[in-house]
């Protein structure tokens, strides 16, 4: 009989030999490839450190001069954000129960998936430019990207707690003879009702991150506001704005995060 | 009066869980059925309630054949017969007297029941049942705050609601400790007897099932091979339905159907 063997080693993660080194040189040839054939022009970084010091030194200090047009570009985000939250919200409950495998019949379930999948797949840039060219600037183009975006995320997430409802609670209240609505209400709604509060607290912070950005293209908000105080050199303005809008979001995350604490 | 007859249930392809099965409860008598895991104890309780679709075969209770039946006229099948069930099945975040009132949603309008406007008599009989099983003081109590045999007691009240004609009690002791076990067996007993209803309980603990109820049912591999007064389970019978392996008894079916 052999002596016990004293060597180990961790089995490779691909097993063939070939397949492994083929994969890791290509995988260092394609990073040597791309790095050296992307134009890096070094002097256009020198130059544009010195014009980035421009642009800083003009934002110092910042300047609340014009805080009306500030107020107004952020109670409008806000409005915004609100508005596509209830409506994100509500639209994402059916499309949840739609996605719901253990809901919904087979064709209805890859229905909802793909209603999510096609949410999520593009970043709200992308979708607010659709909107802006579909209905024009302004926060209506706004509260409809975030209203895709916010199906994108709820939806998914509230999709994923039906799934894991204990399905017992509903079996019981069928052996009652419950109709359906009956039994969603009592069986299903209030075991995932504290996710659909923390979700929607959740999304409502996000929506309001959000609406700063969709205003850079169009879409109404601050982020319009700060578009244009970038278009008129007004670097200062432009600082002062970022400062309030980074205020904003601290502000909503510390709230929300209390809120989701206390539903816990 | 519930009649079974020539009852299969198949799962997929395979060996079919109930094989034409048979068996008649009369009156109000507390029937219990043993058997070890696997043997179609809890398939045979849930495909009277269709909670599990029976593949063929017929289960009549008081004239209505229940396999038949779909939507609507299921729904109101299943307002007749109540059930218990192992793992409880509260809805833990609501209160006991929500849990207690969901046993009649059959009953009332899916508005009646979002708002919660039960009917005055639903109420009183919700008190009067939750009184008789010591729970009435914990009616504004969330479901989760209660111990397993309390939660238990919620379950049976749920099921008594209902105003059923038969009681369904699948492994109802199975989560609780001995004690509380037996207080629960005694419960399904004495309301048998109080309310004229038969109750079919599935059961592990031959012991409790010998103590508390009038006939004994025992099942292996989805046959009936015992059914008689508890004082007749002897050891041969205990040995015959618990003992052999599900491959002994396949293959026998196999002899037989060569």
């Amino acid at each position: 009989m052999s002596p016990p063997r004293d060597t180990w080693k961790k089995p490779p993660l691909i097993a063939n030999t070939t397949l492994r080194w083929a994969v890791y040189l290509s995988a260092i040839a394609y990073f040597g490839w791309v790095s050296l054939s992307m134009p890096i022009d070094w002097n256009r970084v020198a130059e544009g450190i010195g014009r980035a010091g421009k642009i800083f030194g003009g934002a110092f200090p910042p300047s609340f001069e014009r805080s009306e047009l500030l107020i107004d570009g952020f109670l409008e985000s806000l409005k915004i954000a609100v508005l596509a939250t209830a409506g994100g919200v509500l639209l994402s409950i059916p499309i949840a129960f739609m996605s719901a495998s253990n809901m919904a019949p087979r064709p209805v379930f890859y229905l909802g998936r793909a209603i999510i999948i096609i949410a999520r797949s593009f970043h709200p840039i992308i979708v607010a430019i659709l909107f802006v060219k579909a209905v024009g600037f302004g926060p209506f183009a706004g509260v409809l990207t975030l209203i895709v975006y916010s199906i994108g995320f709820v939806a998914k997430m509230l999709a994923e707690r039906i799934e894991e409802i204990d399905f017992g609670q509903v079996e019981a209240m069928r052996a009652a003879g419950a109709p359906y609505l009956s039994t969603l209400f009592y069986a299903i709604f209030p075991q995932i009702m504290p996710r659909q509060i923390g979700l929607t607290i959740y999304q409502l912070d996000s929506n309001l991150r959000a609406s700063a950005i969709v205003g850079l293209v169009g879409a109404g908000g601050i982020g319009a506001t700060l578009a244009n105080a970038f278009g008129r050199y007004d670097y200062d303005f432009a600082l002062a704005i970022t400062i309030v809008i980074v205020g904003a979001i601290l502000v909503s995350e510390a709230i929300s995060g209390i809120i989701r604490k206390r539903i816990q | 009066m519930l009649k079974i007859t020539n009852l299969v249930k198949r799962y997929g392809g395979g060996d079919p869980v109930l094989k034409n099965l048979d068996l008649s409860i009369a009156g109000e008598s507390v029937v219990s059925i043993i058997g070890s895991s696997g043997a179609g104890k809890s398939t045979l309780l849930r495909c009277i309630n269709r909670l599990v679709e029976p593949t063929s075969g017929s289960i009549n209770l008081n004239g209505t054949e229940l396999t038949s039946l779909r939507g609507k006229n299921l729904r109101l099948a299943r307002r007749k017969i109540g059930m218990v069930f192992q793992g409880f099945n509260l809805v833990d975040r609501l209160t006991v007297m929500e849990n207690v009132q969901s046993g009649r949603l059959g009953y009332i309008s899916t508005w009646a029941a979002m708002t919660r406007r039960y009917p005055k008599e639903d109420i009183r009989r919700a008190f009067e049942l939750m009184e008789r099983v010591g729970i009435a003081h914990y009616a504004d109590t969330r479901a989760d705050q209660l111990s397993g045999g309390e939660r238990q007691r919620v379950g049976v009240v749920r099921a008594l609601m209902q105003d059923p004609d038969i009681l369904l009690a699948d492994e109802p002791t199975a989560s609780l400790d001995p004690k509380t076990s037996e207080q629960i067996m005694g419960l399904l007993r004495d309301l048998a007897g109080e309310l004229k209803l038969p109750v079919v309980i599935n059961i592990h603990n031959v012991t409790e099932a010998k103590e508390y109820t009038d006939r004994i049912v025992g099942m292996r591999y989805g046959r009936i091979i015992f059914d008689d007064k508890p004082a007749m389970l002897d050891q041969a019978a205990m040995d015959e339905i618990y003992a052999g392996s599900p491959h002994a008894d396949r293959s026998g079916e196999m002899a037989d159907a060569v």
